[in-house]
């Protein structure tokens, strides 16, 4: 069993990145730079949420966070960007 | 470490709304919306948390040990997939807005009229 | 009003939100501190009642399943409201795609995928597939459930456009196959808990035999089978949401109006 110390120290060192990537994912301004840097966060969370005794939900955020949204965020992008005809 | 996670709880929030209230790109804007909805997984689980509790799984281990609460893991699950689906629509409104008004500004959006 | 005013607006705003939500936190017992006596309770009799040793799918499935089926009509509602809200606009027209993609404002064909991304793309499809149907259908034993199961399973389709074989992904993902099944889970999780009210039970009871061991595959009733049609639903819902993004990009072009803008 870990001891509640290590516990604490890996729980504090993650929000502290959370809360980090949150702020690096509202400052990006560029689209494209902005769907990768939304991955990584996504993953933070995941990681977050494994060390918070929460199997279940990394699974789900992993797929959804890491995968699917950047998917579909990408491609709308695609649509909108500026075609230089 | 008492209340440190609700305090990241209320900075992810603040810097979220922050980044709503002055995007001047409907994408960026739907992105800061996805960090105020993941502040919410965290407040919840950070709820439902237990010292010393394990996740609660009882295919190999005893039916008595300590496990954190199950019931917001529940809530939490569901949550992260369906807001994945209802930000897709969001961005569809955001599609057929540029097609419509060939701008994703939403500060000239707000001023468009009929 | 201009930027600045905006800005302090939100700025007064925001402090007295954040005051709130301090003022709040410091009334709720500390981090680990709170066994909740909801949680505890369904920790102390799950495993006994639903012979589910996956306590969070007992409680998506059972406990709470009333809860899910609604979560899954919003699924459900939010891929067909795509469908609706992306139809085609008065002026523009749908053309078919050509293969190799040609950029047709410089005259080239766009590069074709690297070789090792399709390699890697083409050969995960299969395993992430069983993966994801797995997990889909395990959700009384382990960390699974129909919800991972079924987006991991929307992972694997999207990978094949991700190869590079975005007509192959069209060809994979007919529409209306897709709407059939998103339908048939979502309607098959509302049958069974009809199937129990015309027992005469509360809907959505657990009416299937529960098996004798805790966490076996066979075990738990109608947790397993509710969990196989949510996951599903979730694959086809996903699956239908990245199709229509997908036409949207590859198929619709806009037709160029004089005089309104764009």
């Amino acid at each position: 069993m870990i001891s509640t110390a290590v516990m604490d120290v890996l729980q504090v060192t993650v929000l502290v990145l959370v809360a980090g990537g949150a702020v690096v994912v509202v400052r990006t301004r560029e689209r494209v730079r902005l769907v990768l840097v939304l991955s990584c966060y996504g993953m933070l969370l995941a990681i977050l949420f494994f060390v918070f005794q929460a199997p279940d939900v990394t699974l789900s955020e992993l797929a959804v966070g890491g995968v699917a949204l950047p998917l579909i965020l990408l491609l709308a992008i695609a649509k909108v960007r500026k075609r230089p005809e | 470490m008492q209340v440190f996670p609700f305090l990241v709880v209320a900075w992810i929030v603040a810097v979220g709304l922050y980044g709503m209230v002055t995007s001047r790109d409907l994408i960026h804007q739907i992105v800061c919306l996805i960090v105020v909805q993941s502040s919410t997984y965290v407040l919840l689980l950070a709820v439902g948390y237990v010292t010393g509790g394990v996740a609660p799984y009882f295919s190999d281990i005893s039916v008595h040990a300590k496990a954190v609460d199950p019931v917001v893991q529940a809530l939490a699950l569901t949550d992260v997939v369906v807001e994945a689906a209802v930000t897709a629509l969001l961005l569809s409104f955001a599609v057929q807005a540029h097609k419509k008004f060939g701008t994703l500004d939403p500060h000239d959006l707000a001023e468009f009229k009929g | 009003m201009t930027a600045r005013q905006r800005l302090w607006l939100f700025g007064i705003a925001m402090a007295g939100l954040v005051a709130c939500y301090l003022w709040a936190f410091a009334g709720l017992p500390g981090f680990g501190d709170y066994p909740g006596p909801y949680g505890q309770d369904i920790l102390a009799h799950a495993v006994g009642q639903t012979n589910a040793t996956g306590v969070v799918s007992a409680i998506n499935f059972e406990y709470r399943g009333f809860d899910t089926v609604g979560e899954e009509f919003i699924l459900f509602t939010a891929a067909a409201g795509m469908s609706v809200v992306l139809r085609r606009l008065r002026g523009e027209r749908e053309h078919e795609p050509v293969e190799p993609p040609v950029d047709k404002a410089r005259r080239r064909s766009l590069p074709s995928t690297s070789s090792s991304v399709r390699v890697v793309t083409l050969v995960l499809v299969g395993p992430i597939a069983l993966i994801g149907w797995w997990l889909a259908s395990h959700a009384q034993t382990d960390p699974s459930g129909g919800f991972q199961g079924g987006v991991l399973l929307a992972t694997a389709f999207m990978l094949v456009y991700l190869s590079g074989e975005s007509l192959a992904f069209r060809r994979l993902s007919p529409v209306a196959l897709l709407n059939a099944a998103e339908a048939m889970g979502a309607g098959g999780f509302a049958a069974i808990g009809l199937a129990a009210v015309a027992q005469g039970l509360p809907y959505l009871y657990n009416f299937l035999p529960l098996g004798r061991i805790p966490g076996a595959v066979s075990s738990s009733g109608t947790i397993a089978l509710i969990s196989f049609f949510v996951g599903i639903e979730v694959a086809s819902a996903f699956v239908l949401i990245v199709g229509e993004m997908l036409e949207q990009t590859l198929f619709f072009r806009r037709v160029r109006q004089e005089g309104r803008g764009s």
